[in-house]
């Protein structure tokens, strides 16, 4: 489903170039729920930025779906989003203007989807947030605000999911549930998701593990938790 | 609306939930453009309907005959017999002459105006009381306005002389039709009945008057082919002949050029709001970059994103071009009432639906215009941005990036359009593109040299406040262009509307401040000049000159008549050097409202028979005559020839006075002559005791105190002035909400820095002298390069479009860029104030 082929991401620094990825390659099958770890600096976000199409890589291709990012423009990477990915965000990154359920209807809206209501409150309702859809997101809790930003990236019924530090901003009881809730939500749609986080218990939780050190895979390996479910289309 | 596109509209309200308050501050920026564009098309249109209207009751007929003397009896027959095939007649005469009231003994010169018993042939004259303008035909009575019964201290019912004659004061009249109500402030009006004229004996050898009649057409005659046929025959007599029509043309005309020059600053003050409403875009843009970022994580393409933003500048576009109409309309109700009783016109004021159209649609348009240079960055947010705040928030920009560039054609090109739509005149109008265009380079190139000069001169020596604040200057991202941009242009325009009012004005004040006399006679005759100049004497006072004045016109040129002088130098016949009456002068010195600018003053140059004169320098280029011509008068019907000898130029704004031909005086020292005396006079109870003494012994010598004459012409300077100010204040005002988004731009990051300041210790008095420091150099500069450039301004305007002499006025100059400064400096700490609310936690958890 999604294929990193020797990727390479450089920036320039001073007189010369830093390599923050250095020929990184793997393939993540759907369905699948993947944890990107390593400490800070070596390159997880950037490698999400490369996976998710948000950035081009110095060298290296990355397949979604069959799909080159890299022969796209930046406006069919965006189209590409809007129909096959979702995200959520360290900082939940929600639109302050917009309410709850208008959050969560703003893909189907780029899209152009009829219906974006009635999904949107369908799935702040299977988030448990049913009775706070005209809330703005300052009047939300942390939690309540990911809980939000889940419901957002799973409006487009994606095929494959990130999330950066999905609970890096919250507290362990409330990270734990939203974890959770991705878990659920992986299983029942058949979704990849790809999380990437510095917190190892979460890491753990996934069904495979890639480690990065300095731009390298330094582990690629599957753990003891329950093993992907298949990509089925129950929660779509 | 296809797929993608069908929510945007849905999405950019909703997302503008918390923006909206703020871009409708930004956009305020051209509100008060649009209200005086609005104002200024609706206010032109109502009176261009009024004259349209009423030209016929402002002129008083659909022809007009004019001429300075009698008509011929063969004239005065053509009129008669087109009388008896339908048309009105009616005759009116008009004069000067005192107007003496023996009750309070004031004399005061008045314009009388001897009207026939048809007159008006349009309209009706409305006195105080009612229906008394049919009295004056019955007996000698008079009707005057009244600002006449005020300077007289008259009443009704008193007696007033002119000239040799009395007329009973029978009421005030309050409007007549061709007779504004200005011109009776400037001159006191006296109306009575033609037949009395006679009795007055005022209308002697040498007086002048103005014989008019008026002809009313029956309906459906057209005035311009019924005069047609009769027109060169009375102008061959050099009577002037007008229609209805050509009245209606020139007025609207006059209005047209008028709309037109104050168009020009309402479309300046547009153009001021635009980079308003650029600088507070952008501002409003920085804040949205992280939400763009996550549209674009989300699926947005470029072209849906900007589609968002621009449907939201263009909302609130609306928004503040819709209250500028509604200021527009609000001045076009109020003006008309500030202006009563100074236009020749009923104007009703009503809504002009085309003006408000085109307000708003230019001001959308500008509003949009401007907000596209910046929006279209957003098409470059990354969307990594999302993901990682110190990745590069905008991509970089492609140099062939259409849409950017189309853009700024778009921006050049508005400028250019509107600047032609408003001066009706493609050339004018690139013209003044032109120079707003030239304006707003060197105002960003001063900032750019600010920038530069401030990099480089601030040393570590300086105290850290200040240097913090100068640093400021040209720190990435830095708002000085901006700023500079607004606050520059703010002042050009009020400094150049300053220094131009205050050029032209000056001319008058000088003028009337510098005549040597304060009394003048005219219209003595030679055999009144000792008397009177012994009535002076009696008051222990003394006649400063007595000028003598002798009625010619031109014959010939070197021996050729003058058609055939004018078609070999291709002047044509009808040019108004050869057809009018001159009242010149003789003498054998310069005066001081003189130069000589090429020859030599009289000093026997010429031959022992041929005299010689001197002409002012216009007239000899419109006779096409140089140094040497002798040129034939007839002075009464005694040919007069005389050798040109020198050229002069001559202050015609002085009140002394001035001749366009002044002779030797071996000349014209025997011709039939009047005379003009000047006295100095020491106090207003002896100038009005010598006035009342020359008036009672010879009516027919007129006299002006200048004292008076200047109260009222500084009268009206002031009012000019007060319009002049409010234009002045109106675009202050306008640079208030323009230099809040100018300033606006660079909040998050004055904010952040701030916090920050107090995180690391500093105080609010500290943080506050930064801000100073940086407000006060950005408020000097923009102030102060513009006021060297509305100097520029205003001399071009000033030197080309109104042919004066441009004198820098200083002071106003340097008060306007104290005040611009002052308001950058108040705006720039009140923007800042939330830096001193917030807390130090504020930046921690922002990062």
């Amino acid at each position: 489903m999604l294929v990193a082929s020797n990727l390479q991401k450089e920036y320039p620094s001073g007189a010369g170039t830093l390599a923050v990825l250095k020929q990184v390659s793997f393939t993540i099958p759907q369905g699948s729920l993947v944890a990107i770890v390593g400490p800070s600096g070596s390159g997880k976000t950037t490698l999400l930025g490369l996976l998710a199409g948000l950035d081009v890589p110095s060298s290296g291709t990355v397949s979604l779906d069959g799909v080159e990012l890299n022969r796209l423009t930046e406006d069919e990477r965006a189209r590409l989003r809007g129909e096959k990915v979702g995200f959520i965000f360290q900082t939940f990154q929600l639109i302050p203007t917009l309410t709850a359920l208008e959050n969560v209807q703003v893909p189907l809206e780029l899209r152009g989807d009829f219906g974006a209501p009635e999904r949107a409150k369908m799935l702040l309702e299977h988030v448990g947030l049913g009775d706070r859809m005209d809330h703005f997101p300052t009047q939300l809790s942390g939690g309540e605000q990911q809980r939000v930003a889940i419901a957002r990236a799973f409006s487009n019924s994606p095929k494959i999911l990130f999330a950066d530090e999905p609970t890096g901003n919250l507290d362990g009881v409330t990270g734990a549930k939203i974890v959770e809730l991705l878990e659920s939500l992986n299983k029942s749609s058949g979704s990849t998701v790809v999380i990437v986080t510095h917190d190892l218990t979460l890491a753990e939780r996934a069904g495979r593990i890639i480690r990065l050190r300095d731009g390298d895979v330094v582990e690629d390996r599957t753990t003891s938790a329950t093993p992907p479910v298949p990509a089925s289309s129950t929660a779509r | 609306m296809t797929g993608r596109w069908r929510w945007i509209p849905s999405l950019a309200w909703r997302e503008s939930r918390t923006a909206r308050r703020r871009l409708l501050l930004y956009m305020s920026s051209i509100s008060l453009g649009v209200g005086a564009l609005v104002a200024i098309d609706s206010i032109a249109d109502n009176v261009s309907a009024a004259v349209r209207l009423q030209s016929r009751s402002v002129m008083g007929g659909d022809v007009s005959f004019t001429s300075d003397t009698r008509y011929p009896d063969s004239l005065k027959a053509v009129l008669d017999s087109l009388a008896r095939t339908g048309p009105t007649m009616a005759t009116v005469v008009t004069f000067t002459s005192m107007a003496y009231a023996p009750r309070t003994q004031i004399t005061r010169l008045a314009q009388v105006r001897a009207v026939g018993p048809t007159y008006p042939p349009y309209g009706a004259v409305t006195s105080e009381p009612a229906n008394l303008w049919g009295e004056l035909q019955k007996r000698p009575t008079a009707l005057v306005s009244p600002s006449t019964l005020i300077s007289l201290d008259a009443n009704v019912g008193d007696t007033l002389s002119i000239g040799f004659s009395q007329f009973i004061i029978i009421g005030t009249t309050n409007s007549v039709p061709g007779d504004p109500g200005l011109a009776s402030a400037i001159g006191p009006r006296v109306f009575i009945a033609e037949q009395y004229v006679a009795s007055t004996q005022l209308l002697g050898f040498g007086s002048r008057a103005s014989f008019e009649t008026l002809v009313r057409l029956p309906d459906g005659v057209q005035s311009p082919q019924w005069v047609e046929p009769i027109r060169a025959r009375f102008r061959a007599a050099n009577i002037r002949v007008r229609t209805v029509v050509q009245q209606e043309e020139n007025m609207t005309e006059a209005i047209g050029r008028l709309a037109d020059f104050l168009g020009i600053v309402g479309m300046i003050a547009l153009l001021l709001g635009g980079i308003g409403v650029a600088s507070g875009v952008n501002a409003f843009m920085n804040r949205k970059i992280d939400t763009v970022a996550v549209l674009r994580c989300l699926g947005a393409t470029g072209s849906q994103v900007l589609a968002i933003y621009v449907t939201q500048a263009a909302l609130m576009g609306l928004a503040g071009a819709a209250i500028g109409a509604a200021i527009g309309v609000a001045i076009q109700f109020a003006l008309p009432v500030a202006l009563e009783g100074t236009l020749p016109l009923d104007v009703t004021v009503q809504i002009v639906p085309k003006a408000i159209g085109v307000g708003l649609a230019i001001g959308v348009w500008v509003a949009l215009v401007f907000s596209l240079r910046p929006l279209l960055a957003l098409r470059r947010v990354s969307p990594l941005q999302a993901l990682r705040r110190d990745a590069e928030a905008l991509e970089h920009q492609r140099r062939r990036d259409i849409p950017s560039h189309l853009v700024n054609i778009a921006l050049v090109a508005s400028v250019v359009v509107l600047a032609i739509s408003r001066t009706d005149n493609w050339r004018r109008g690139i013209l003044v593109a032109l120079g707003i265009g030239v304006s707003l380079l060197l105002l960003w190139g001063s900032a750019a040299l600010l920038s530069h000069l401030a990099r480089r001169l601030v040393a570590q020596r300086l105290p850290y406040l200040l240097r913090q604040g100068v640093a400021n200057l040209y720190r990435p991202a830095n708002q000085t262009r901006s700023v500079i941009l607004a606050l520059g242009f703010g002042a050009f325009l009020v400094s150049t509307l300053y220094l131009v009012q205050a050029n032209l004005l000056r001319q008058f004040e000088v003028s009337a401040q510098a005549a040597r006399g304060n009394l003048v006679f005219f219209d003595v005759q030679d055999d009144q000049r000792v008397a009177i100049d012994s009535i002076v004497q009696a008051t222990g006072e003394q006649a400063v000159s007595a000028t003598p004045l002798v009625t010619m016109k031109l014959k010939s040129i070197n021996g050729q008549t003058l058609d055939v002088w004018g078609a070999a130098h291709a002047l044509p016949r009808r040019n108004w050097a050869f057809n009018r009456e001159y009242r010149s002068t003789y003498r054998d010195t310069v005066v001081v409202t003189e130069q000589i600018t090429a020859g030599k003053w009289f000093g026997g140059s010429g031959t022992d028979t041929l005299s010689e004169m001197s002409l002012e320098q216009g007239l000899a280029t419109d006779l096409a005559v140089s140094l040497g011509d002798t040129l034939t008068w007839d002075v009464q019907g005694v040919p007069v020839a005389a050798r040109l000898t020198s050229l002069r130029e001559v202050n015609w704004g002085r009140f002394e006075p001035n001749f366009f031909a002044v002779f030797q005086s071996k000349a014209l020292s025997t011709a039939p002559k009047m005379f003009v005396l000047v006295a100095a006079i020491s106090t207003d109870t002896v100038i009005a005791r010598i006035q009342r003494n020359v008036v009672l012994r010879f009516p027919n010598a007129s006299s002006v105190d200048l004292s008076l004459l200047r109260a009222t012409v500084l009268e009206i300077i002031g009012r000019i002035t007060l319009a002049v100010r409010f234009l002045a204040l109106f675009s202050l005002a306008m640079a208030v909400p323009v230099l809040f988004s100018a300033v606006a731009a660079t909040r998050r990051d004055r904010l952040r820095e701030g916090v920050l300041l107090k995180t690391l210790g500093a105080t609010r008095a500290q943080i506050g002298r930064i801000l100073l420091a940086e407000y006060a150099l950005l408020g000097m500069l923009g102030a102060f390069t513009g006021m060297l450039l509305s100097f520029a301004g205003a001399w071009a305007l000033v030197t080309f479009v109104f042919d004066g002499q441009f004198a820098p006025a200083l002071l106003p100059a340097f008060l306007i860029a104290g005040v611009m400064m002052t308001l950058a400096v108040a705006i720039g700490m009140a923007t800042g104030r939330e830096v001193f609310r917030e807390t130090p936690m504020a930046a921690l958890r922002d990062n």
